[in-house]
């Protein structure tokens, strides 16, 4: 388990990370969300024992990051923020010296290597040297080092930031396959990556905690949750769908004759706009009900209009 | 401890992987050829000793020495690797410790290339090759102290260059401060015993006495406890600047 409690970080009088509080279970695949400077990876340095903190404390499976560093740091596979790596060293020197650090010798070593090369497709560019390499082979020469050990936790800081779609979908997909049994934190800033892979978000903004759930209850708090969204080929009835019961409002969008009707707070409105749309006669070409927007709920939270 | 080893091999092999290495190690072996042969008059002077190329080393250092520590700390930072460094299980010690050996060793083989030069003064005469030793000993230990001071001074700074002519400054210093112009900057309001400490703290009157044959034990910890120093404030100025 990790445990954070009151975790706070100040550079100058500046506060990065506000007294920050949470637990993670293994198992989990906890996603840190936040708009850019949140503190979301002075968060992750301070987790790996980088930052001291300023105050509060961090433990990691029971070692506290500032009194056991070391035995911490031997339970983390960290990837720290643009992934760096040796860029004179080839793929493979650079993995071996990391196991060697991790405190692998001999065939260990090189079965270690061989293993983390084969999770992450390294195969063909082995024998390159690390600059020569694309974005998306460094990044992965970078998961490779994080998981070279098979740590019970794996930190990893913007894993797909900058991967092509393809890349992202190998990355998530890793992600998903070793999340079992371990405790997986990914901070980033891609929603729809919170709903491929984690099992819970943490919101932050200004060092605060914002919310705290699973991807589906985030969404559930955006005002879409429940919505139904029509497309029609012939101008809607606007008023008598607002009329309707548990509809809080009508919202036009951008497309020709198409609306959502909104919700109110735990109410379900399908059966009522669909009853409605028989009883007109409406031809609805597309019809849907929404889980909610997940970009909507992190807007709004955290630009302080949510709560 | 364990994981030194594998710190230094892989801060030992990183030289070599850039033309760094080669262009130093040829750099170090000219110069120190022109300086011994010709500044140093070491056929005019008729002697069987190796006093003209050693007399220059505390020069020659000066700038080849800090251009070898420029790199140990503050390419770590500019390329982030820092990070990854300082998140591997490892202790500051080891990881100070590790890079600063890798460097002092790569210099230490920079020197042992001009044994062509002990040959040569061993087919011309017959010198104190004891001597000869003992000025090795003295210059790779004056190499040392000017590496650890490079190591502080790169983890200073995150550009190469500005570590490289902060180094050279602080060598600069250790050098001359047992010259009279910097000691009589001192003379006038100064206690004798803080002159005296200056005075003490030169590098030149030290590495003189090793290279001429002399090996005090206070010189030898003279250098190691240098060295350990400037190693110890390296870490201290690592762990303060490591996030910037």
């Amino acid at each position: 388990m990790i445990e954070i409690n009151n975790l706070t970080k100040r550079f100058a009088q500046h506060c990065v990370v506000d007294s920050l509080s949470f637990r993670v279970q293994p198992g989990e695949v906890l996603g840190f969300l936040g708009p850019n400077g949140a503190g979301k990876s002075t968060t992750m340095k301070m987790l790996t024992g980088f930052l001291a903190p300023s105050a509060g404390s961090a433990s990691i499976l029971g070692f506290d990051i500032q009194k056991d560093r070391l035995k911490a740091q031997r339970q983390i596979g960290y990837l720290p923020e643009g992934a760096p790596c040796y860029g004179d060293m080839s793929v493979r020197s650079f993995l071996e010296f990391i196991a060697a650090v991790r405190g692998f010798r001999g065939a260990e070593k090189r079965e270690r290597v061989a293993r983390a090369v084969a999770q992450v497709e390294l195969e063909k560019v082995l024998e390159q040297s690390i600059e020569t390499l694309s974005k998306g082979f460094k990044r992965r020469v970078g998961l490779a080092q994080a998981i070279l050990h098979d740590p019970r936790v794996l930190i990893l800081d913007e894993p797909t930031d900058g991967l092509d779609p393809n890349q992202k979908h190998q990355v998530r997909k890793l992600i998903k396959s070793l999340a079992h049994d371990k405790i997986v934190i990914i901070s980033t800033h891609i929603l729809e990556e919170v709903t491929a892979v984690c099992t819970r978000a943490v919101v932050i903004a200004h060092g605060k905690l914002l919310a705290d759930g699973t991807p589906l209850e985030l969404e559930s708090r955006s005002r879409y949750h429940q919505a139904v969204t029509l497309v029609a080929e012939e101008p809607l009835d606007q008023v008598a769908l607002a009329a309707l019961p548990g509809v809080a409002g009508v919202e036009e969008n951008a497309l020709e004759h198409s609306l959502s009707v909104l919700a109110k707070p735990g109410q379900v409105i399908f059966p009522q706009v669909n009853a409605l749309i028989a009883q007109h006669g409406w031809k609805v070409k597309e019809l849907n009900v929404e889980r909610g927007r997940l970009d909507e709920v992190f807007r709004s939270l955290t630009r302080g209009e949510l709560v | 401890m364990r994981q030194l080893p594998v710190i230094f091999q892989r801060e030992l092999a990183s030289y070599f992987a850039t033309p760094l290495a080669y262009v130093f190690i040829v750099i170090f072996l000219v110069l120190s050829g022109v300086f011994t042969f010709y500044l140093g008059g070491f056929f005019e002077s008729g002697q069987a000793n190796l006093a003209p190329f050693f007399n220059f080393h505390p020069w020659l250092y000066l700038f080849l020495v800090p251009a070898i520590a420029m790199r140990l700390w503050a390419e770590e930072r500019k390329s982030g690797t820092i990070e990854l460094l300082m998140t591997l299980p490892i202790t500051r010690f080891e990881a100070v410790t590790g890079k600063f050996l890798a460097a002092w060793a790569f210099a230490g083989l920079a020197l042992l290339l001009t044994v062509p030069m002990v040959v040569t003064v061993n087919y011309l005469g017959e010198p104190d090759n004891g001597a000869i030793v003992t000025g090795y000993l003295g210059s790779w230990l004056l190499a040392g102290a000017y590496l650890a001071i490079g190591s502080c001074m790169s983890a200073l700074a995150k550009n190469q260059v500005i570590a490289f002519i902060l180094a050279v400054s602080v060598c600069f210093l250790f050098i001359v401060s047992g010259f009279p112009m910097v000691l009589d900057g001192f003379s006038g309001w100064a206690p004798q015993w803080l002159v005296d400490a200056v005075a003490s703290l030169s590098f030149l009157t030290r590495f003189d006495a090793i290279s001429k044959g002399v090996i005090d034990l206070r010189d030898l910890l003279y250098f190691l406890t240098l060295i350990a120093a400037w190693l110890a404030a390296t870490a201290v100025v690592i762990d303060l600047k490591k996030a910037d």
